[in-house]
């Protein structure tokens, strides 16, 4: 249930660590019940706008209002709304799954029989109740990594924060955890996600803004944004192992436009096939040409001329 | 225009500073079985060898100290010791491991709970660690037949602003740190200095008097004569004053300096 009164509103939102301006002004809100993105690649601002968000550090300038509140005057009543999935663990490694939950809960001022009936599903939910009295350190990347969100819900937030939810996670590890948050998204909780991983945002996100230098360079859902700015299909080429430099300018003519990367050559055309039968035609003899779909980090190539993961 | 319905969630309502200081205890009551030795058993060795070992090998040659056995001189001085000991345990490795290691403090200020509650939680739970330590001391001390004064139930808090004038100076620099490397230091150049010369076994008259200023500067020294005078009910009221304003400075100065740095830390 989509309302249009925002849960977090900022407008001309900025963070400066002393010379260096890590947001530099930047609007956006978010609705209740939506899920929205920040993609980016690192040191594009996503994770002090975040802090901002959470109400844990101080805008600079700019306003910011969640839940209609401002996080200067009503830090700790925002935050005990809040759920924050950051993007390290931050668990007791030394202590249980259980307890990890339990001591966690009192954080939040809630009672003992309080937090243990929320764990308890929490655990379900999160696939660790056969975990639950395991040392924390025994667990693996992914188990950790769904205890801390499974511990960012023990006060039943409206708005949850996930700070690169699947870095760092194997394949398997991350569809589980996708597939999770799908569910929390299905029962109306609003999500908050940064990643720099495109096919996440594509995943959960129904609307997102492309970060990139502190500044916000595109906003939609990933639909709006692949339509906007790439083409619908991409073909990429690579030549050997010799710089794909020389092969730029013999390629323009057959595409919207020609990326060059140093291990292949992208080509943002309408149809991929075509392109490249176009390609072989004209005498060019690439070693593979690879034909797909666009993607967000097309998007993002495109606005920055940058790739997302360096 | 608040957007979001308002919730009724069940609460406990303690102070976010009472919550900060469970979560401590709770996470010690899980972890103690290590810190257990040292709490009981250290009082013993060092009563045992400084007391009966040294002691007696004292009383055999110069008879009393101060008017008092050896034993019953030297421990006093060794609870002020052992508390500055847990005290700048609890100060150093665990806060760079909220901070830096396992950031549970960054957790912590993502919940309702600010800086300034995080910091005051770690102290209460240091200042409850160090209280015990005393009255563990106490029971000992008793056991070994020196408790010689009423005055002497008071030796457990006299104890806990022993071990605060280190705790909060300490947790202040270690909120400072990126590594551990300094602890080493400071217990090499800081506290083994403090507690081999701080007139811990022997009276400060035993030094030249040259010397003795350089002894008084030491926060330890005040700490160990507050404890002998709270352990024997003796002492001039203007030196006892003088101690307990020592180590009050310290440890208002160290709690606003780590206050600074915890907000610095957590929340920029």
């Amino acid at each position: 249930m989509i309302t249009d009164t925002p849960l977090v509103q900022a407008r001309g939102l900025a963070k400066s660590f002393g010379d260096f301006r890590a947001v530099a002004g930047v609007d956006f809100s978010i609705l209740p019940g939506e899920s929205f993105g920040f993609l980016g690649p690192n040191g594009a601002g996503k994770t002090s706008t975040m802090k901002m968000i959470s109400s844990v550090s101080t805008p600079t300038s700019g306003d910011l209002s969640i839940f209609g509140l401002n996080p200067a005057a009503h830090g700790p009543e925002i935050r005990s709304r809040l759920g924050v999935v950051p993007q390290d663990d931050t668990l007791e490694l030394e202590l249980t799954v259980l307890d990890n939950l339990m001591m966690f809960g009192r954080y939040f001022d809630l009672p003992r029989a309080v937090i243990r009936e929320r764990a308890d599903e929490l655990l379900e939910f999160a696939q660790l109740s056969d975990k639950r009295n395991e040392a924390v350190d025994k667990l693996s990347g992914g188990m950790k990594r769904r205890l801390t969100i499974a511990r960012s819900l023990i006060n039943r937030p409206e708005l949850l924060i996930l700070d690169e939810p699947t870095t760092g996670l194997d394949p398997q590890a991350r569809h589980l955890l996708w597939e999770r948050l799908y569910r929390l998204k299905s029962e109306g909780v609003t999500l908050i996600i940064t990643t720099h991983y495109m096919d996440e945002a594509e995943q959960l996100c129904n609307r997102l803004v492309v970060m990139d230098k502190g500044h916000i360079v595109a906003e939609g859902s990933p639909r709006q944004l692949i339509e906007q700015h790439s083409t619908r299909e991409v073909l990429e080429l690579r030549f050997g192992i010799e710089s794909h430099d020389r092969w730029h300018d013999a390629l323009v003519p057959f595409a919207e436009r020609v990326e060059v990367l140093p291990d292949r050559v992208l080509l943002y055309v309408h149809d991929g096939d075509d392109a490249l039968r176009a390609v072989h035609a004209a005498g060019l003899t690439p070693e593979s040409g690879l034909v797909r779909r666009s993607s967000l980090e097309d998007v993002f190539l495109s606005l920055t001329g940058r790739t997302l993961v360096d | 225009m608040a957007t979001a319905a308002v919730r009724s969630e069940p609460r406990l309502g303690w102070s976010p500073a009472r919550r900060s200081a469970w979560y401590h205890f709770e996470f010690y009551r899980q972890t103690w079985r290590g810190s257990v030795i040292s709490n009981f058993l250290f009082p013993i060795l060092y009563l045992a060898s400084m007391g009966m070992g040294v002691g007696h090998l004292v009383n055999s040659h110069a008879g009393l100290v101060e008017g008092h056995p050896y034993l019953d001189f030297v421990a006093p001085g060794l609870l002020a010791m052992t508390t500055m000991q847990v005290g700048s345990g609890e100060s150093m490795w665990p806060i760079l491991g909220g901070l830096k290691w396992t950031k549970n403090y960054h957790a912590a200020v993502a919940t309702p709970l600010t800086p300034d509650d995080v910091l005051a939680g770690k102290v209460l739970f240091v200042a409850a660690r160090m209280f015990f330590t005393g009255v563990i001391y106490l029971g000992v001390m008793w056991a070994f037949g020196v408790l010689t004064s009423w005055w002497s139930l008071i030796l457990p808090f006299a104890g806990v602003l022993v071990g605060l004038a280190f705790t909060t100076p300490l947790i202040a620099f270690s909120s400072t740190l990126e590594s551990d490397a300094p602890f080493a230091l400071v217990q090499r150049f800081l506290l083994t200095p403090m507690f081999l010369f701080s007139a811990t076994f022997y009276p400060i008259s035993q030094y030249p008097a040259a010397l003795r200023p350089v002894v008084q500067f030491m926060p330890l020294y005040h700490g160990v004569e507050l404890s002998r005078s709270a352990a024997f009910g003796t002492g001039a009221p203007l030196a006892i004053a003088a101690h307990v304003i020592v180590l009050v400075v310290l440890t208002v100065a160290g709690w606003w300096w780590a206050r600074r740095n915890f907000r610095r830390r957590l929340v920029l």
